[in-house]
């Protein structure tokens, strides 16, 4: 097991990138978050808390998005479908799609299937803590990334959220 | 994930688990439903034949529906009209049309156990959609759905299903799936449309005086008379029927609570439920045909499970 994030790494990886995406997205005008369940959405908690410290007077939509019925294995095995919670348009606005690992690409293109069945968005940016980079199966690349690492088939990369498992840590087992 | 079943034939053969898995899944549907596109890719490139041979309107577009939704692709037989008429036999009927490469069978017919028949000669997964005077589970399934939302859940929660027991196959899914959720079940009406030993063969309730019953019960399910299935005389007339044992809304307004009250439908308006309580707010009788679509669904993307790679 190595560690690729400790808990002070992942705070400032956080901090990052909600200041990659204020960077971006000044005064997040016609903008929402949307985390991708389940495990996505630790992450995505962490960036919206950080952006909304950092932008108090900022209106911040946000969203949870389940992608089980959108996967392209589902014929091969089914799993088990969790929330989703997307209580506004995002119609014509600019969305960020947030995961944790980033490793075939599948479940991003099955976000954005799944992302489209509840409007057009204007447009679509991807943030990811950990970008496994030369793993790719689809044509799917981060527009921020906490992490960029090289790993191979067999290794499996896990993030700990402290709400959760008791610790913050990103290891590559 | 998995259900313990390959086929739905009935509630009978469900555990608590699996109508645990349906329910919450349908939940999820549901959410589903209120998107601007209702639609998911989940099933495509399975194809699905709704075998009818008996009338219905609800189940038969409640299932074409859910069908749609996952993006199924589907074929509609009715009995009426097809070779069933020229003397081809169910078995030779669902063979030729397995032959065209079909993964799954929603099936409603009027005898007993024909599902279960099919079951044991074909590949295909098969849903009942109604047999006979057995099973209707996927009707149970969404009754117990609209009692859940309506309710919270279903356990310690007092259901009475009121009218025609002998010859409702909704009355005998919904008493297996309650049971087995651990809520409280009476079954109400006239003696002579309630089996004899139903209190001791079901471990439920029996009573025969409708305003005990109303009194009770947190929900009230309301069964058609089903004369259509009755070939001797079991009650004088429909009007003494409604007199004795329809709800009314006076006998609603009488109690000292509020209960809610189901139909399954299609209703005889005037016999077993007045207009003004089908129609009242105190009706979920259009939920439980919403939500019929979600826990459909549900059962369909579960029972799609594996297919040979």
């Amino acid at each position: 097991m190595k560690t690729i994030l400790s808990s002070e790494q992942l705070a400032m990886t956080i901090k990052r990138l909600s200041h990659q995406i204020l960077e971006n997205h000044p005064g997040l005008d016609n903008t929402c978050i949307i985390g991708i369940q389940p495990r996505g959405v630790w992450l995505s908690d962490r960036i919206v808390g950080e952006v909304r410290n950092l932008l108090p007077a900022g209106k911040l939509e946000y969203g949870k998005l389940d992608i089980t019925f959108y996967r392209d294995d589902i014929r091969k095995e089914l799993h088990v479908p969790n929330h989703t919670d997307i209580p506004f348009s995002i119609e014509n606005k600019k969305v960020i799609l947030i995961d944790d690992v980033l490793y075939t690409g599948r479940t991003i293109r099955a976000a954005l299937d799944a992302l489209l069945d509840f409007g057009r968005p204007e447009k679509v940016e991807l943030c990811v803590l950990v970008d496994r980079r030369f793993s790719r199966q689809l044509p799917i690349q981060p527009d921020y990334c906490g992490k960029s690492i090289d790993s191979i088939v067999s290794q499996k990369v896990t993030v700990f959220w402290k709400e959760n498992q008791g610790k913050d840590e990103v290891v590559l087992l | 994930m998995q259900l313990s079943t390959k086929h739905l034939l009935g509630i009978r053969d469900l555990t608590p688990q699996d109508i645990q898995i349906i329910l919450d899944t349908a939940t999820q549907f549901k959410e589903v439903l209120q998107r601007p596109i209702k639609k998911v890719p989940s099933l495509r490139d399975v194809t699905i034949v709704n075998l009818f041979y008996e009338n219905s309107t609800r189940t038969r577009i409640s299932f074409e529906l859910a069908e749609k939704r996952l993006s199924a692709d589907t074929i509609n037989f009715t009995a009426s009209g097809s070779s069933v008429s020229k003397g081809e036999t169910l078995l030779d009927t669902v063979n030729n049309i397995l032959s065209m490469k079909v993964d799954m069978v929603v099936m409603r017919h009027s005898a007993s156990g024909a599902p279960h028949f099919l079951a044991k000669h074909i590949p295909a997964a098969i849903i009942n959609a109604g047999d006979g005077i057995n099973e209707h589970p996927t009707q149970a399934l969404l009754d117990a759905f609209s009692i859940r939302e309506k309710l919270g859940t279903l356990e310690g929660k007092k259901i009475a299903i009121l009218g025609d027991i002998m010859h409702s196959r909704v009355a005998l899914s919904n008493i297996y799936l309650l049971k087995k959720m651990g809520a409280e079940v009476m079954v109400a009406g006239p003696p002579t449309l309630i089996p004899k030993h139903m209190a001791e063969a079901f471990d439920i309730r029996v009573e025969y005086d409708i305003v005990k019953a109303l009194q009770w019960c947190d929900v009230a399910n309301v069964l058609r008379i089903q004369l259509e299935r009755q070939n001797q005389v079991l009650f004088s007339s429909l009007r003494e029927y409604n007199l004795a044992y329809g709800v009314k809304k006076s006998l609603l307004d009488s109690l000292d609570k509020q209960i809610w009250v189901m139909h399954p439908g299609p209703i005889n308006r005037g016999v077993e439920l007045d207009s003004d309580v089908a129609d009242s707010k105190q009706s979920i009788i259009l939920q439980q045909v919403e939500n019929g679509v979600a826990v459909r669904m549900a059962v369909l993307y579960l029972l799609s499970g594996r297919k040979p790679e």
